[in-house]
């Protein structure tokens, strides 16, 4: 059915189990429920994926507000009622004033695109159940207007969740799963020389040890992830930090680079202070 | 053959359907995946597992059906004492010793050692080079090195050199289906939304609008709502006492998790149980207290209470005047839990410590009658009931027994 094949690109290192997720959800037309921890590249994926298969990109970002209709369209009840105040002409069809939502412009596309709808957990708790129709056969009805809106390409549809709702059997099972794991310290080397093919050598392997150690920290509240990495190795280039600075011989000058970067909230800071001074001090 | 993949799948816990089973073969036919084990794992999981909590089952089955070897590690991990394989210690190797590790031979070998030892070994073993355990070189056992090594009972993997990826059962700190967490804490209390419009109006009514505007004879009457939020108001009341230290992460975070849920929320705290003063400040806790008579006064009755507490002390302390361990109480615990549950009729008791150990404490199941028996495991499911449970409104199963609530002079 479809050629096209993902492997990663240029600036995203996808494991073998995400290509395989990612190739079977394009080839078969399924939505890709994409999982994982916070700042591992679920979003970020669905760009990927469209710049690598050249496909235009809609995107739906969802809140906790957010109504499943709103991605199919919106009925935009007040400029209608203001228009027939005013008595502008284009009162009398119905359809000036039906917004397309993202799912629609989808739908509409000339090519197959990519639909990415990030952080479905976000919404209330029967959203997913609202759009099972709409996913299972790629069409729609809009009532205003009595029209049957249908896929001319079912679309790549990637789902994002952060866990913080369990999702509903039935939408689950029209979709393919992936949990995108922590990437291990050899996968995540490819992830920064991606990101900063510059980078020292020497520079990435302090940073990378010091980013591990961090994270196999016991007691963090909230674990450093691969995007906090990348920021970190980003300011450190920025403040040209040498590589003997990283090494936690003179914690002093990592602290304040780490604390914005890698730490987010101030008990795991206060931690991390604690145990490079008992380090310190054993060290002796 | 793949039939009785899926029939195992779903013996071993993982909720698979048929459409996801269809939509595996239909994968299959449309060569996603090539001929390796590896792919077809991927794809599999992909198909058939929705949940990373099921990966573990997922990487099990998968293991037991295509390997057969799978089963005979439950047997030999089921066999071993859980403190035995404890992490105590972490010997690190140097790269020297690494390399003078050996390898045992092939795969059978291994597993036929690892029987004969486990026959042979009858204690707890670190260290060693041949001996089960953890921190050592002895190909099985955890957290040590050895490139041929079995692990057994390691909750992360250290050196990554695990010989097949399901085997590796990466995913097995996934699968544990009662952890609380500050949201899954969250969802539970999720089910105590009372919406209710007050304060600025600032939403569009539409229907108002609508209304309005025929009324008007066509002219736009825009009708403006408040924004809903939720107008439940909450009193949170938690024991600091000695016997909570266990239970500290999980009030912690039922703490975090109603701080971001309730916009009233009111916190006390308490020790083992409350008398005639709650504070709010544990440091402070003998400088700055609130009298439980002003808490009584300042809160009315439709504040709802969550008492938290593991509710263990000697009975003493619940009925006897002057039993409070830190202090003199004039009045008994029973006499003031008593006017607390009489002037809150929307109150619940959540304790840490697991329901069925409950009846072997006399003080919690004093403490359960004082509620009217509304007492709920500090688990999920007891939030969820606990909820339930304040969002009837109570007060109908409250205590008979309600002594004065008038102030005594």
């Amino acid at each position: 059915m479809n050629e096209a094949r993902f492997s990663g690109t240029a600036s995203y290192v996808a494991t073998p189990d995400l290509m395989m997720a990612v190739n079977a959800a394009v080839t078969l037309g399924r939505p890709l429920l994409i999982k994982g921890e916070p700042g591992t590249g679920k979003t970020q994926l669905a760009t990927e994926i469209a710049g690598a298969l050249q496909r235009p990109m809609y995107e739906w970002h969802i809140k906790s507000t957010s109504k499943a209709h709103q991605g199919l369209y919106e009925y935009d009840a007040v400029s209608r009622l203001r228009d027939s105040q005013l008595g502008d002409e284009k009162v009398r069809d119905i359809s000036n004033y039906i917004r397309k939502g993202s799912l629609w412009e989808a739908f509409e596309s000339a090519v197959q695109p990519v639909l990415l709808i990030d952080e479905i957990d976000k919404a209330d708790i029967e959203f997913p159940n609202d759009l099972l129709r709409e996913l299972d056969r790629m069409e729609f009805f809009v009532n205003e207007t009595r029209e049957l809106v249908k896929a001319r390409h079912r679309p790549i549809i990637l789902i994002t969740s952060n866990n913080e709702k369990e999702l509903p059997d039935a939408f689950l099972r029209r979709c393919f799963f992936h949990y995108i794991r922590f990437p291990d310290a050899e996968t995540m080397e490819k992830i920064v020389r991606v990101h900063y093919p510059a980078l020292k050598a020497e520079l990435l392997r302090e940073a990378l040890t010091t980013f591990f150690s961090v994270r196999e920290m016991p007691g963090l509240r909230k674990k450093p992830s691969t995007s906090e990495l990348l920021d970190w190795i980003k300011l450190l280039l920025a403040e040209d930090v040498p590589p003997e600075a990283l090494r936690g011989d003179d914690p002093k000058k990592t602290i304040p680079i780490l604390h914005g970067a890698l730490l987010k909230n101030e008990q795991d800071v206060h931690l991390f202070e604690q145990l490079v001074f008992l380090n310190r001090r054993g060290g002796r | 053959m793949l039939i009785r993949f899926f029939t195992e799948l779903r013996a071993g816990g993982i909720p698979v359907t048929l459409p996801e089973f269809l939509s595996l073969l239909e994968a299959l036919e449309a060569r996603v995946a090539s001929l390796s084990a590896e792919e077809f794992y991927y794809l599999a999981r992909m198909a058939m597992v929705k949940d990373e909590r099921h990966f573990d089952r997922f990487d099990r089955v998968f293991a037991e059906h295509f390997e057969g070897a799978q089963k005979l590690f439950e047997k030999l991990t089921a066999a071993l004492p859980p403190e035995w394989l404890q992490q105590l210690t972490e010997r690190l190797l140097t790269e020297d010793e690494k390399r003078r590790v050996e390898a045992l031979g092939g795969w059978d070998k291994l597993l036929e050692t690892l029987r004969q030892r486990l026959r042979e070994q009858k204690d707890r073993h670190e260290g060693g080079s041949k001996w089960i355990g953890t921190a050592g070189t002895s190909p099985f056992g955890n957290q040590g090195f050895n490139p041929e090594g079995v692990r057994i009972g390691q909750a992360t993997s250290r050196h990554r050199r695990a010989v097949k990826v399901w085997d590796a059962r990466d995913y097995r700190n996934f699968d544990d289906g009662i952890e609380l967490g500050t949201r899954n804490l969250k969802m539970g209390l999720r089910r105590l939304r009372r919406f209710a419009r007050e304060g600025a109006e600032e939403e569009l009514d539409l229907d108002g609008t609508i209304d309005a505007t025929a009324r008007n004879a066509g002219l736009l009457d825009l009708k403006l709502v408040p924004e809903r939020r939720n107008a439940v108001k909450l009193l949170l009341l938690l024991d600091v006492g000695g016997s909570m230290d266990p239970h500290i992460k999980v009030c912690e975070e039922l703490f975090s998790a109603a701080r971001a849920e309730f916009k009233h929320l009111e916190y006390f705290y308490f020790h083992n149980f409350p008398y005639e003063r709650v504070w709010k400040d544990n440091r402070r806790r003998f400088s700055v207290v609130t009298d439980t008579w002003t808490l009584l006064r300042t809160f009315n009755a439709d504040y709802r209470v969550v008492f938290v507490g593991d509710a263990t002390m000697s009975p003493y302390e619940i009925e006897q005047p002057g039993g409070s361990v830190e202090h003199w109480n004039e009045e008994s615990g029973r006499v003031w839990m008593t006017r607390i549950a009489a002037h809150f009729p929307r109150l619940v008791w959540l304790n840490p410590e697991t329901e069925d150990r409950w009846k072997w404490t006399p003080s919690v199941e004093i403490t359960r009658e004082l509620v009217g028996g509304r007492m709920f495991p500090l688990t999920l499911d007891g939030l969820d009931r606990a909820m339930r449970e304040l969002k009837r409104g109570g007060g109908i199963r409250g205590p008979d027994r309600i002594h004065d609530t008038v102030r005594p002079d």
